[in-house]
C-alpha cells in the first residue's frame, strides 16, 4: 500500500499549535482573577504552596504541551520513521529521570513547604490567648456561641434543642449562663488567634473562609477545632462547602474582623444586652 | 454452535458472544451519556442564568422545573445523577465493560470469555441497574440529591432533603447492583486473561490494552465490594434503625433522631476506598487503548512497553492506598492526612513515566493524523493537565483552599471526564471498522475532535481558576456572594463552551449512525495494525477463530522492522520470516 500520509502541512501545524497555544491562552485568560486577597497569617503558607505548585507544575504543563505540539508538527511531515525504537537504556534513563523529577517536585513540595503549614493548622495547639468561638451549623445557618466572661462553655444537650434553644444549651448549668449566642455572625478582633470549635446538628457542613485559607468540615457527632490568626479587618463572607441540602448555596454567614477596640465595644454592648435579656 | 443456528434473540439480545455483549454495553453506555449530558447542560444553564424561566423544560420535569424555573433541590439532584451516570453508567459501561468485553478475547486469541454465560448475566444486571438508577427521577421527592459521593447523614435521613427519600433508596440499590455486575465481569476478565491466551501469547506479549484491562479488573474486584457492604449498611441505617453512619443527637428538620454511636466518617472511608481506585479502573483502559492506537498512526513501536505495564501495576497498587486524599479536611486525624499526601505524591512517578512513554511513542514516528490519532494525542495532553491538577489536590496544604471548589470539578473532569472520554472516542474511531465492518466519516470525526478539545479546555481549565478564587461546588446559584462577583463572566463563558461541547457530541452520534449504515466498507485491517484482532474478518464471527487458534510469535508492536517488507508485522507472522525484535 502506498504511503497514505496525505496530511497537509496545514493540519499538522494546526494541531501542533492547538497544544502549544490553546493551553497557554486559557491559562492567561483564566488567571486574571486570582485567589481572593489574603487576610490570615496561616494562609501565607497555603499561598506559598499554591505558588510553588503553580510555578513547578505550570512549567511542566507548558513544556509537556509544547513538546507534544512540536512532535506533532515535526513528525507529520511525511518521510519515514526516524526513531523506530528507543534502546532499553534510553527508556530506563527517562524513567529514572522522571522519577527523580517528580520525587523532587511533588514530594519536595509536600515535605518542605506543605508539612510545616499543615502541622501549624491541624496539629499545633493555639496560643493561650486565643479567642474561642463555637460554630454549630445546621441546615442552613451557622449557630455561633461565645463562652462569655468566664471563658467556659456551658453544657449542651441535643435533647434540649428546640426552636429558641437552637444548640440545646443546658439552662441548669451555671457556666452557660453568660454564654452568648448568635446566628450567622462571627465577630473577632484582628491579630489575635481565633480557635473555631466546630460541631454540627444535622448533616455535614463545611466552614470555609476563602480569604483566610481556612476550610474544615463540621461533622455531626464530632467536635473539631481549627485555629488561625486574622490579619485584616473587614466583613468577610462565610460560605458552606459541603453539600448539605437544598439551601447549601445560600448558607451564608459573616466573619467580621474588628480592631481590638471595636471588638471590646461590640462585646460589651452585645454580651451585656444578652445577659439583661 | 454457529450464528445461523441461533435465533435473533439468542444472537443479538440474550447473546453469550463477548462481542455482542461488548456492543450492548457500548450502546447502553451511550444512551446513558445522552441523559447525563443533558443534565449537565441544564446545570450549566442554571449557573449562567440563575432562576431564569425555561418553559420547555417544565413539561419534562413538572416538579423540578415548576413554572419553568429550576428549584434548588432539583439542581442538586441533577448534580448527583449527572455525576453518577457519567462515572458508573457511561464511562464504565463503554470503556471498561464495552471495549473490555469486545477486545480481550480477540486480542489474546481466545474464542470467548472464560465464562460466557456469566458475562451475559453481568450485562443484564448492569442494564437493570441502569434502569433502577433512572427510576430515581420518578420517585416522589425527586432523584437522589446527596451528590455522587452520597455522604450521610444527608443520604441517610429521609427528611434531610427531598431526594433522600425513595430517590436515594433507588440510587443505593442501583449502585449495589452495578457493583455486583461489575465484580462478576471483573472476575471474568481476570480468568480470561490468565487462562485463555492463545499459544505463544505470554504476558509480555500482551497488547497494553489487555494489560490495562487486567490491572483495572484486579483493582476493581478488590476495591468495589466494600462499597456494596457500605451501601447495604446505609440501607439498614435508612430503613431498619441501625446506626452505622449516624451519631447520637441528630436533629434534622426539627426532629430528634434516635440514632447512637455511628460516624459519618466511616462512610467516607468506605466510599473513597472504592471511589479513588474507581478513577484508575476507568483511566487505565483509556491509557491502554491509546498505547495500542499510537503505534498504528506513527508506524513505530511503543516507547517503554515493559515499563508501562509495570507502571500500570504500580498505579493499581498505590491507587488502593491513597483514598484518604479526598478527606483531608473531613475531620479525620491530621497525621493520616500527611500519610495520604505523601503516598499520593508517589503515584505521580508512574503517572509521569506513562506520560513520557506516550510522548516517546509519538517521537520520531511517521504520524498520520487520522481521527483516532487526534483523540489519542488529545488524551496525552489531558493526562498531563489532569495530572498536574492532581498534584495540587493531593497536597494536603493546597487542598485546604481547593477542596470542594470548582478546582476539583475542573481537575476530575480532565481525568475521569476527559482522559476517559477521549480514550473512549479514540477507541470507537479505531475499532469501529472491526466491530461493524465500515469506516467512520473522517471529516465529521475531525470536526468532532476540534470542537470537543477546544470546548473542553475552555470549560474545565477555566474552572480551575474559578475554583482558585474560592467558588464552592454543588451550588445552585452564585448570586448571593460578593467575593464571587468577578467570576460571573467566566461562568457564562463556561456555559457557552459547554453547549459547543454538547453539540459536538451530537455530531458524533450522527457520524456513528450514518457510518453504521453508509460508511465506506472496511477491510480486515484498515489501519494496518499488528494485534490479533486485525487478522479476523470485520466483523468477526461468533467464536472469532473459525479454524485453529492463532500461534503468537512476537510482541504486539512490531512496526517498521528493518527486515520486513511492509511497515508492520502482525503478531502471528513467523519469526523466521521477520526476526522478533522484542
Ligand atoms: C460537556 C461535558 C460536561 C459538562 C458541561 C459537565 C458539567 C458538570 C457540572 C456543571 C457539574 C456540577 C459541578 C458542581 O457543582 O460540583 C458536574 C459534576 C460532575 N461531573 Fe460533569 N460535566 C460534563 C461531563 C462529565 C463527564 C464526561 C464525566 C465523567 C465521566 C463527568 C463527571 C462528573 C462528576 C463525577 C461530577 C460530580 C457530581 C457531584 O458532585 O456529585 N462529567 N459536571
Ligand atoms: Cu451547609
Ligand atoms: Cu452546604
Amino acid at each position: 500500500m502506498a504511503d497514505d500520509n496525505s496530511q497537509g502541512r496545514f493540519e499538522a501545524i494546526a494541531v501542533g499549535l492547538l497544544f502549544m497555544v490553546l493551553a497557554v491562552a486559557m491559562v492567561a485568560l483564566g488567571s486574571r482573577d486570582w485567589l481572593p486577597e489574603l487576610a490570615s497569617r496561616h494562609g501565607a503558607g497555603v499561598d506559598k504552596m499554591l505558588v510553588y505548585l503553580l510555578v513547578t507544575t505550570g512549567a511542566m504543563f507548558l513544556v509537556g504541551h509544547f513538546v507534544l505540539g512540536f512532535f506533532v508538527w515535526r513528525y507529520t511531515r511525511g518521510g519515514g520513521v526516524q526513531n523506530r525504537m528507543a534502546s532499553p537504556k534510553m527508556e530506563r534513563n527517562w524513567s529514572i529521570a522522571l522519577g527523580l523529577l517528580m520525587t523532587l517536585v511533588a514530594e519536595g513540595g509536600v515535605l518542605a513547604i506543605g508539612m510545616p503549614t499543615w502541622t501549624e493548622y491541624f496539629a499545633s495547639a493555639p496560643p493561650g490567648d486565643a479567642l474561642t468561638v463555637e460554630v454549630t451549623p445546621e441546615q442552613f445557618a451557622w449557630n455561633v456561641r461565645y463562652p462569655g466572661a468566664d471563658g467556659v462553655f456551658g453544657e449542651t444537650d441535643s435533647s434540649l434543642i428546640e426552636l429558641n434553644n437552637p444548640i440545646g444549651v443546658d439552662p441548669e448549668d451555671p457556666r452557660g449562663k453568660d454564654d452568648y449566642t448568635a446566628i450567622n455572625q462571627i465577630h473577632v478582633p484582628v491579630g489575635r488567634p481565633v480557635r473555631v470549635r466546630l460541631r454540627s446538628k444535622d448533616v455535614i457542613h463545611s466552614f470555609f473562609l476563602p480569604q483566610f485559607r481556612v476550610k474544615q468540615d463540621a461533622v455531626p457527632g464530632m467536635t473539631i477545632e481549627v485555629w488561625f490568626v486574622p490579619t485584616k479587618t473587614g466583613r468577610y463572607e462565610l460560605p458552606c462547602t459541603e453539600l448539605c441540602g437544598l439551601g447549601h448555596y445560600r448558607m451564608k454567614g459573616f466573619f467580621n474582623v474588628l480592631t481590638a477596640e471595636d471588638f471590646e465595644t461590640w462585646k460589651s454592648e452585645t454580651f451585656a444586652a444578652e445577659e439583661v435579656g | 454452535m454457529t450464528d445461523k443456528e441461533l435465533g435473533f434473540v439468542r444472537r443479538y439480545i440474550f447473546s453469550t458472544d463477548h462481542k455482542i455483549i461488548g456492543i450492548q454495553y457500548i450502546l447502553t453506555g451511550f444512551l446513558m451519556a445522552l441523559v447525563g449530558g443533558a443534565l449537565a447542560m441544564m446545570m450549566r444553564m442554571q449557573i449562567a442564568w440563575p432562576g431564569r424561566q425555561w418553559g420547555f423544560l417544565e413539561a419534562l420535569f413538572p416538579n423540578g422545573m415548576a413554572g419553568g424555573i429550576m428549584t434548588p433541590e432539583f439542581y442538586i439532584s441533577l448534580v448527583t445523577m449527572h455525576g453518577t451516570i457519567m462515572v458508573f453508567f457511561f464511562i464504565s459501561y463503554v470503556l471498561v465493560s464495552g471495549f473490555g468485553n469486545y477486545l480481550i478475547p480477540v486480542q489474546i486469541g481466545a474464542r470467548d470469555m472464560a465464562f460466557p454465560f456469566l458475562n451475559m448475566l453481568s450485562y443484564w444486571l448492569a442494564a437493570l441497574s441502569a434502569l433502577v438508577m433512572l427510576a430515581s427521577f420518578f420517585a416522589p421527592g425527586g432523584a437522589a440529591a446527596a451528590g455522587w459521593t452520597a455522604y450521610p447523614p444527608l443520604s441517610a435521613i429521609a427528611s434531610a432533603v427531598p431526594g433522600s427519600g425513595l430517590g436515594q433508596t433507588l440510587w443505593l440499590l442501583a449502585m449495589a447492583l452495578f457493583i455486583f455486575s461489575f465484580t462478576l465481569s471483573g472476575l471474568n476478565y481476570i480468568a480470561t486473561i490468565l487462562s485463555m491466551r492463545a499459544p505463544g501469547m505470554s504476558m509480555w506479549r500482551l497488547p497494553l490494552t489487555v494489560w490495562s484491562y487486567f490491572v483495572s479488573a484486579v483493582v476493581g474486584v478488590l476495591a468495589f465490594p466494600p462499597l456494596t457492604a457500605a451501601a447495604i449498611m446505609l440501607l439498614f441505617d435508612r430503613h431498619f434503625g441501625t446506626s452505622f453512619f449516624l451519631p447520637d443527637g441528630l436533629v434534622v428538620a426539627g426532629e430528634h433522631l434516635p440514632h447512637q454511636g455511628g460516624t459519618p466518617l466511616l462512610w467516607q472511608h468506605l466510599f473513597w476506598f472504592l471511589g479513588h481506585p474507581e478513577v484508575y479502573v476507568l483511566i487505565l483502559p483509556a491509557l491502554g487503548v491509546v498505547f495500542d492506537i499510537l503505534p498504528a498512526f506513527t508506524r513505530k513501536p511503543v516507547f517503554g512497553y515493559r515499563m508501562t505495564a509495570w507502571c500500570y501495576l504500580a498505579i493499581g497498587a498505590l491507587g488502593m492506598i491513597v483514598w484518604g486524599h479526598h478527606m483531608f479536611v473531613s475531620g479525620m486525624n491530621p497525621y493520616s492526612g500527611e500519610y495520604f499526601s505523601i503516598m499520593t505524591m508517589v503515584i505521580t512517578i508512574p503517572s509521569a513515566i506513562i506520560g513520557v512513554n506516550m510522548l516517546g511513542s509519538v517521537w520520531g514516528g511517521s504520524i498520520r493524523l487520522k481521527t483516532p490519532m487526534l483523540f489519542a494525542l488529545g488524551l496525552i495532553a489531558f493526562f498531563g493537565t489532569g495530572g498536574f491538577g492532581g498534584i495540587f489536590l493531593g497536597n494536603a496544604t493546597a487542598d485546604i483552599q481547593l477542596h470542594d471548589t470548582y478546582f476539583v470539578v475542573g481537575h476530575f473532569h480532565f481525568m475521569i471526564g476527559g482522559v476517559t472520554l477521549l480514550g473512549t472516542y479514540a477507541a470507537i474511531y479505531f475499532w469501529f471498522p472491526k466491530m461493524f465492518g465500515r469506516m467512520m466519516n473522517e471529516t465529521l470525526g475531525k470536526i468532532h475532535f476540534w470542537a470537543t478539545i477546544v470546548a473542553f479546555y475552555s470549560i474545565f481549565l477555566t474552572q480551575h481558576f474559578i475554583g482558585l478564587a474560592g467558588t464552592p461546588r454543588r451550588y445552585y446559584a452564585f448570586i448571593d456572594y460578593e467575593f464571587l462577583a468577578p467570576m460571573r463572566g467566566m461562568q457564562t463563558f463556561v456555559t457557552f463552551a459547554a453547549f459547543v461541547m454538547g453539540a459536538a457530541q451530537l455530531l458524533f452520534a450522527v457520524n456513528f449512525c450514518w457510518s453504521l449504515l453508509k460508511g465506506r466498507k472496511a477491510g480486515v485491517n484498515p489501519w494496518r495494525a499488528t494485534t490479533l484482532e486485525w487478522t479476523l474478518p470485520s466483523p468477526p464471527p461468533h467464536g472469532n477463530w473459525t479454524g485453529e487458534l492463532p500461534t503468537v510469535e512476537r510482541w504486539a508492536y512490531e512496526y517498521s522492522a528493518d527486515e520486513a517488507e511492509e511497515d508492520f508485522t502482525g503478531q502471528t507472522v513467523d519469526a523466521s520470516s521477520v526476526p522478533v525484535t522484542f
